[in-house]
């Protein structure tokens, strides 16, 4: 690792320091916590119906997947781009066709109706 | 060694110090801003009591905080839930490692892959409010860390994509260097990114979670979001890592898109006379009108449903972004590089 990202893990270190820090402040000057209906999930008042971490919408996790190839393919966008000027046509023809197998799929995508939400 | 001790260690502590401090000052200003600017766009007064024109009201807020008792629920995942607060407000800070306020002393790190450590880096945020709302086992910050997850992901990728064409055409992936560009051209690079431009920033505002996209938030559906059961100082690094994300997409709008710390027609000779202005309050002004337009945005908009809000990433901004980088590889090609 170069030298001139020393600072950076410097940076980490403090930016690690500053919510450890302020945590012990904040838990030498607050108050104790009064009562356990105070610590019952927030439900606007009424006792806790039901469990929380329960099925939920299939739709996240359909989005998620979705992000991950999507997000791989902008990571591989991002070398392809600083080096474009040494690429030209090769890296673009090449680009191209990985590109249309990708919309191809997001066009599949959006005609299987992934990307509905309601 | 006393010398590569000043510049890799002693120097740096300096500036991260001074970086930290106006990162801290700026979320105090900027919730002071955004109650006054809020109260002002709705003909209110907003804050009036705590000073001049409530103008020491952020202080009071801070000590109001630190004060309050520190609940967690039952249920909750306690060393998640401990962990969650920290982890949202270290990548905060961390992202400002490499941002350039100013030409060769006035940043802390010139790091080769810059762009790509500040997209790491606060994509680490993402996981903090995903472990926060799953932490308190309640149903808002379930709700609202899903969402609110849900919608980072996809705004992150027109993003992503945005900053790619911004590369096409810059060559580089430092900071410094992307504006070092825009010195040497002439041309900042939002007159010839328009539309990466204005999608960068849109997209910025929803990773922030901010109106029109503050759905995880939705204070009429989920009460607070993926921060309900937080109170107390741990509510408050959500807060101020809002805040300083803020600061940091507007930061980086203006590094990547407005030439950073140069003034305005860097290349026009009769128009020097305004480099009497330090670059650094060059790079302020900036940042501060992109901070100002948040404000305002959020004055303006109502809030979008959560189907439209996906719709608009996956169906509009992700195809335009794409699109945008093809045209721009493709005229970079045929016009530029012949």
């Amino acid at each position: 690792m170069p030298l001139s990202s020393l600072p950076v893990l410097l940076f980490l270190a403090i930016a690690v320091a500053i919510p450890l820090v302020g945590l012990v402040l904040a838990w030498i000057l607050r108050p104790a916590v009064g009562g356990k209906t105070k610590r019952l999930p927030y439900e606007c008042g009424i006792d806790p119906e039901g469990d929380v971490r329960d099925r939920y919408s299939v739709r996240y996790y359909i989005i998620a997947i979705l992000f991950v190839v999507f997000d791989v393919e902008v990571v591989f966008l991002f070398p392809w781009a600083v080096l474009y000027e040494h690429l030209l046509l090769f890296g673009f023809i090449e680009m191209m066709v990985f590109l249309a197998i990708l919309i191809l799929g997001y066009i599949y995508v959006w005609k299987k109706g992934a990307l509905e939400w309601a | 060694m006393v010398e590569l001790f000043m510049q890799y260690l002693l120097w740096p502590l300096v500036k991260i110090i001074v970086v930290v401090l106006f990162l801290v000052l700026m979320v105090m200003a900027m919730t002071y801003a955004e109650r006054k600017v809020v109260a002002h766009i709705q003909v209110r007064l907003g804050p009036m009591r705590v000073g001049w024109h409530g103008i020491l009201q952020p202080v009071a807020d801070t000590v109001k905080l630190l004060f309050k008792e520190d609940i967690i629920p039952i249920k909750a995942d306690l060393p998640v839930f401990i962990l969650a607060p920290i982890l949202v407000a270290i990548p905060a800070f961390l992202v400002f490692a490499v941002i350039p306020f100013g030409p060769a002393p006035f940043y802390i790190a010139d790091i080769n892959v810059g762009i790509l450590f500040v997209l790491a880096i606060s994509s680490f945020g993402i996981l903090a409010i995903l472990l926060g709302g799953w932490a308190a086992n309640s149903k808002y910050p379930f709700m609202g860390g899903l969402r609110s997850c849900a919608q980072m992901i996809s705004y992150e990728l027109p993003m992503g994509l945005a900053v790619v064409s911004v590369l096409l055409v810059a060559q580089n992936l430092s900071l410094v260097s992307i504006v070092e560009w825009q010195q040497k051209s002439g041309w900042w690079l939002f007159a010839l990114q328009p539309v990466a431009f204005v999608i960068y920033f849109i997209c910025g505002v929803a990773e922030t979670n901010r109106c029109p996209f503050d759905l995880p938030e939705a204070e009429s559906e989920l009460v607070g979001g993926f921060h309900t059961e937080y109170s107390g100082l741990r509510f408050a690094f959500f807060f101020m890592a809002e805040y300083i994300n803020m600061v940091a997409i507007s930061a980086l709008t203006v590094v990547l898109f407005l030439g950073g710390w140069l003034r305005p027609f860097p290349n026009v000779a009769w128009l020097s006379f305004l480099d009497y202005v330090p670059p650094v309050v060059w790079f302020l002004l900036k940042t501060f009108f992109f901070l100002y337009l948040y404000l305002w945005i959020r004055g303006t908009f109502p809030r979008y449903r959560f189907d439209q809000l996906m719709a608009v990433g996956w169906k509009w901004f992700l195809p335009i972004t794409l699109a945008n980088c093809i045209v721009t590889a493709g005229v970079l090609l045929f016009f530029y590089y012949r």
